[in-house]
């Protein structure tokens, strides 16, 4: 059973959705980068999702890219990132880790040498957010050989075909786009629809978990209510490593704070 | 249709639709939309009528009437004449085209990234015209240094937002667009200024360009009673190469050259010079050769040419030159200025920057001993837009000289 498949029946054995907060690795350091995500877990997360700092990230709005800047401008290499992983993998054997990260980083030095790097880190998961299941196929076949489960994007228009193709190359879980554009937290939610979660089991779907603008623990409660395995938190998170970049120890207290709260919102009825 | 061929996509292994999710429905609908347009006499009519009567198409070839200085050999060297083209460069070809198919696909809202504004201040002329609602992209750096281009696609009734996440440059802007169009698809036509980007841009601008070629082709054989040695053009994202090249890609016995910019020199990092100094990769939605660190994030560009500006290139000069049917070379920012300057003086054109490096190229060749009988160069804008920029640039050269 993959750590994904564990922490799913886990949840479910506690009637509770996951919670799945967003960081960049490396931001702003990398020695406050370990230390942000310790206190991500220290709040409850169920799993974690880590960028890789990239210079041009068209899927994100104006939060997350500051803090792909952040890293890079302190000099953050790949090879720190991945070691970050590799740390966080050896305190927490059981906790589910995907990589969020851009096609260029994962073919600039060929694309098999960055799988293989990704299972030795200890990554379960690779979203690459501009690889459309149609570009996919080869990323997936790498990705299944090192033992890494590709994960695609569920967008809230696709159509039940196209859903369908998103279930059958995820593997671990989906990521359900709330709304259309970028990454960013918004003041209101929207829930996905119905078809779209319904489109996905039909179609023998991985969990699907709903991401961009989940900023509030009522936004998590009407991600789960509206059939959604649990919820990604991005902007809002790193938002908070953003407020508080000069007093790190506000920060680790704020963010433990911050996932606690939407983690509390997890529990089902 | 539910999904594109795949093939129609790339070009050998370049190209593709490296984009979210979300916006392939967005690629299929414009490529059906452009299939049936292809095929569609009244879209066809509109088009060519819109070349001919509004943009001023068949443009003239020109031979040199005193260039080069130095022929070996004698070649001639002729310039097909984008310059003389509304607009002032080639750029306006394939905006109207992309602006007709907008209004076909029931968007009425345009959004464009541009670097120096050359693409931003045709997309907004064409706007204009067509009675289209247009939003341009524009690196806040880039606003800064352009001021006039800022005012002429504001006076075409165009918004200008000035982007200043990343390097505040020509990518920034395209990044920024690209995150527009993925919350703004269903209303809205991202006018994609160059043959990058996901496929089916790549194709749709160079069908879009392809009377560059095709004219220049006929004028060549009318004047010359023969096809060019070589055709040069000019690649920044190569959108005017690729409109040129695209009629003698199957004319075996034409040399096609692509001329990219080497800015300060290829050795060093302030160059353009993508196909000759960088390797492949994947940005704005295509594989093809990129400029980019040993750990893949992308390098600032640098050409004293801002058309010629940017870190990627089209996928098709990716394939051309990976099969050896095109061959990429390099011009300095100093060839190309003195380029500019021999053209104004023995010709009476003043080419843009841009095509001053194109210029720059065919003088070279010309003086080799090899050098063939007839040169084809796109002069694929003029360069009033660059008269300001270059008087700087000589008048401190002079003040330097002195010193």
């Amino acid at each position: 059973m993959s750590r994904y498949q564990a922490m799913f029946k886990h949840l479910d054995e506690q009637h509770q959705g996951a919670l799945v907060p967003f960081v960049t690795l490396g931001d702003p350091d990398r020695a406050t980068s370990l230390n942000i995500i310790r206190s991500l877990i220290a709040g409850g997360a169920d799993a974690l999702e880590l960028g890789l700092p990239f210079s041009d990230p068209v899927a994100d709005g104006p939060t997350i890219q500051k803090a792909a800047i952040r890293a890079l401008t302190a000099g953050v290499s790949q090879a720190d990132c991945f070691d970050i992983i590799a740390t966080i993998r050896a305190e927490h054997p059981q906790l589910p880790i995907g990589l969020l990260v851009y096609a260029n980083l994962v073919v600039s030095n060929g694309a098999q040498a960055f799988y293989q790097r990704c299972q030795q880190a200890g990554v379960d998961s690779v979203l690459i957010a501009d690889v459309p299941v149609r570009e996919g196929e080869h990323f997936n076949t790498l990705a299944r050989s090192y033992g890494i489960a590709p994960i695609y994007i569920a967008p809230p228009d696709a159509s039940a075909e196209r859903l369908g193709q998103v279930a059958a190359n995820s593997e671990g879980y989906v990521y359900l786009l709330s709304r259309a554009g970028v990454t960013g937290a918004d003041a209101t939610l929207q829930a996905p629809a119905e078809r779209v979660i319904s489109a996905l089991k039909a179609a023998n779907s991985a969990p699907p978990l709903l991401g961009f603008g989940i900023s509030t623990p009522e936004h998590v409660q009407a991600a789960i209510a509206a059939g959604a395995a649990g919820a990604i938190s991005g902007s809002a998170v790193v938002k908070i490593i953003e407020q508080h970049l000069h007093q790190p120890a506000h920060m680790y207290a704020a963010l433990e704070q911050f996932v606690a709260s939407l983690k509390a919102a997890t529990n089902k009825p | 249709m539910s999904d594109s061929n795949p093939n129609r996509a790339y070009f050998g292994d370049f190209g593709g639709q490296f984009v979210p999710e979300i916006l392939l429905p967005a690629l299929d609908q414009l490529e059906q939309a452009f299939l049936d347009a292809q095929q569609d006499p009244e879209f066809q009519r509109e088009f060519t009528d819109l070349l001919k009567h509004y943009l001023g198409r068949p443009t003239p070839l020109s031979l040199c009437q005193n260039l080069p200085l130095v022929s070996p050999n004698g070649t001639k060297i002729y310039f097909k004449r984008e310059d003389l083209l509304h607009g002032g460069a080639h750029k306006t070809n394939q905006v109207l085209g992309q602006a007709l198919l907008a209004k076909r696909m029931g968007k009425h809202r345009i959004i464009a990234e541009t670097g120096a504004g050359q693409h931003g201040t045709a997309t907004a002329l064409a706007c204009a015209l067509l009675g289209l609602d247009c939003t341009i992209y524009m690196g806040a750096k880039d606003v800064e240094r352009q001021q006039p281009n800022v005012f002429r696609m504001q006076l075409m009734g165009a918004k200008v937002i000035p982007v200043d996440s990343g390097s505040g440059t020509l990518k920034d802007a395209v990044n920024e667009a690209m995150r527009d169009w993925t919350a703004s698809y269903a209303s809205t036509h991202y006018l994609l200024g160059t043959a990058a980007g996901p496929h089916p841009f790549p194709t749709i601008v160079r069908e879009f360009h392809r009377m560059i070629g095709a004219e220049a082709k006929a004028q060549m054989i009318e004047r010359a009673g023969r096809l060019p040695d070589e055709v040069i053009a000019c690649v920044g994202g190569g959108s005017n190469a690729i409109g040129m090249f695209a009629e003698f890609i199957d004319e075996p016995g034409v040399q096609l050259v692509g001329v990219e910019p080497a800015g300060k020199g290829v050795e060093t990092h302030h160059h353009g010079a993508t196909l000759t100094a960088g390797k492949p990769g994947i940005l704005h939605g295509c594989r093809s050769y990129i400029m980019q660190t040993e750990e893949g994030q992308i390098e600032e560009s640098y050409s004293v040419s801002a058309g010629l500006d940017y870190p990627g290139v089209g996928p098709q000069h990716a394939h051309l030159k990976s099969i050896g049917r095109a061959r990429y070379e390099s011009v300095t920012d100093d060839e190309a200025l003195a380029a500019f300057k021999l053209v104004a003086e023995k010709e009476g054109i003043i080419p843009a920057l841009e095509s001053a490096h194109a210029v720059a190229y065919a003088l070279r060749r010309a003086a080799e001993p090899d050098a063939p009988e007839i040169l084809l160069v796109n002069m694929s804008g003029r360069g009033d837009k660059d008269i300001d920029h270059v008087r700087k640039i000589f008048a401190q050269q002079a003040a330097g000289g002195q010193s």
